[in-house]
């Protein structure tokens, strides 16, 4: 028993300078994300299970509407203009997951074992941001290569690649947050099922993911306006297959909206352990 | 210094009263237990210790320490083992500790070395590269206790630790309990509905009925104010005209209600 750790001094030095503050953050956040990667590492089957859905609507419904020619894309062939919405779709339905995530950690008491450490509120919330990204470009990995197959253009230049990855990362924090957000505010699991389902496909249909923002009647244009989805499709598919795209306003758009979104989540999670 | 002291403390959720007056004060290495029916408002009490509910300065002092002003340094300071069976299924029993480890700052240098002499001292240096989701009832208990001990806390919060375990088991729970506080000195603070383990365990109990506590005392001077052969069983029904399973069945259904509404 001796070789257990001795207890600390009472008031055990708490860094409380600046630069202490951020690196203890950076420390905490580090710690979480590499828990976040072991059990993604031990949950292997759920990965891939995952990338059935988006498999299926490149497969099928993107080589069906290919044939009908019925989507004017500009001249982009279709399933080209298809892929990087469905590569955005299938992050969005993994991070608007991870809301029920943390209800399921509260309910069983991970939640509030964590409170109880030293760590900041906002190295969890972005822990989970964090994971919701890593999972999502397993998903864009599987998406690019099945696009490929099916003959899109894409890319091949790193920096670009590079630029699509950040893009999809910051596109998942900010779901990941926007459904712990909700978590922290509907407090229960079945009424966050609920308003996750609810909210998901709306989104997904009020953004460019499917068709191009011009062929929206006027009240869909002014949603599409305000929806996160729409700027992360349009910077991916200017990125990966070369179409138009606003990168900065993209870009800007997408990291304020994380930021934004992390710190609401983390005002909000100390209510789920009340 | 008192390593936990709580002074006449209320909390209420909603207009529903918990803790309607709650006087608590450790002492340094004590095994102090908070003894009540379900409902009594055992586990609202140590989340306000544990800073997960808040309270108003200077009720609640973890080692002199206001748990609303200085909630970061109580942290580092306790250990804590919910209700729920709270270890994460999704990693090894070495993850799980390794996690708690990092996130008290335990150094890197020996990190590795303090997680794997607590899983031994937990009796779990066998199955530690198992997930937890493998893990038996106790084990998992026992696996959290290392959660919980591996920053060496000086106060550790245990809520109902050996509920739903078999004897075996929580015999195991409590002897690992008893020689990691001979070891470092720590203070704990446990809750339990069950009074033969008070009996055996606790250094001192007090009693805790709607909120309120009914009696304090080790449980040989509680015991023995009563009669030649009580047990804290029957202190628990002198002093509150309840027992304990009739206190459990009322507040189980006004739980249930509250849950429906809350919920
Ligand atoms: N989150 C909550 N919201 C509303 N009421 C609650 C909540 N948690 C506990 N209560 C109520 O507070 C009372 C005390 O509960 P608790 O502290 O959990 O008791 P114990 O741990 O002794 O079983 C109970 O009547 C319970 O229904
Ligand atoms: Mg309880």
């Amino acid at each position: 028993m001796s070789v257990l750790p001795a207890a600390p001094p009472a008031a055990s030095a708490e860094r409380s300078s600046p630069t202490g503050e951020i690196a203890l953050l950076l420390r905490r956040v580090g710690a979480m994300c590499l828990v976040e990667l072991q059990k993604l590492r031990h949950d292997r089957t759920e990965l891939v299970t995952r990338t059935v859905q988006p498999a299926l609507w490149l497969v099928v419904f993107g080589t069906t509407f290919s044939r009908l020619h019925a989507i004017p894309t500009g001249g982009t062939p279709y399933l080209d203009f298809l892929a990087p919405g469905i590569l955005a779709q299938s992050a969005l339905f993994i991070a608007i997951f991870y809301g029920i995530q943390v209800i399921w950690e509260r309910d069983a008491g991970v939640l509030a074992k964590l409170l109880v450490t030293p760590t900041p509120r906002v190295a969890l919330v972005a822990s989970k941001a964090f994971a919701a990204g890593i999972r999502a470009l397993v998903q864009a990995l599987v998406v690019v290569v099945i696009a490929l197959l099916l003959g899109v253009g894409m890319t091949a230049n790193p920096l670009k690649l590079l630029g699509a990855a950040v893009v999809v990362v910051l596109g998942s924090a900010f779901f990941c947050c926007l459904s712990i957000t909700l978590a922290g505010v509907v407090l229960s699991r079945d009424r966050l099922m609920g308003i996750g389902q609810a909210i998901t496909m709306p989104l997904f249909f009020a953004s460019n993911a499917l068709y191009p923002v011009d062929v929206m009647p006027g009240w869909l244009q002014v949603i599409n306006h305000v929806n996160p989805l729409s700027y992360e499709v349009e910077a991916l598919r200017g990125l990966l297959v070369g179409t138009p795209a606003r990168l900065g306003l993209c870009f800007g758009v997408l990291v304020i909206a994380a930021a934004v979104m992390i710190t609401v989540a983390s005002a909000l999670l100390p209510r789920l352990a009340r | 210094m008192n390593p936990v002291l709580v002074k006449d403390l209320h909390y209420a959720f909603g207009d529903h009263v918990a803790v309607d007056g709650v006087d608590l004060s450790l002492e340094p290495g004590e095994v102090f237990g908070l003894l009540g029916p379900n409902g009594a408002g055992k586990t609202t009490t140590l989340r306000v210790v544990t800073t997960l509910l808040p309270a108003p300065p200077d009720t609640v002092l973890v080692e002199g320490l206001d748990v609303v002003r200085s909630r970061r340094r109580v942290r580092r300071l306790l250990g804590y083992v919910p209700q729920q069976l709270s270890a994460d299924g999704t990693l090894t029993g070495r993850e799980n500790v390794a996690l708690f480890a990092r996130l008290f700052d335990v150094p890197r240098r020996g990190r590795a070395e303090a997680v794997d002499a607590v899983l031994d001292a937990m009796g779990l240096s066998e199955s530690a590269d198992r997930t937890a989701s493998t893990y038996s009832g106790g084990m998992v208990r026992r696996l959290e206790l290392a959660q919980a001990l591996v920053s060496a806390p000086r106060v550790l919060v245990l809520d109902e630790p050996t509920v739903g375990l078999d004897p075996v088991a929580r015999s195991g729970v409590w002897d690992r309990i008893h020689e990691v506080r001979r070891a470092n000195g720590m203070t704990v603070l446990v809750t339990t509905h069950a009074m033969e383990e008070a009996e055996l365990h606790c250094d001192r109990v007090a009693l805790m009925h709607r909120g309120r506590l009914r009696a304090e005392g080790t449980p040989a001077e509680l015991t023995a104010a009563i009669g030649p052969d009580a047990t804290l069983e029957n202190v628990f029904r002198h002093h509150t005209g309840d027992t304990l399973e009739a206190g459990g069945m009322r507040d189980v259904r006004a739980a249930r209600r509250t849950a429906r509404r809350v919920g």
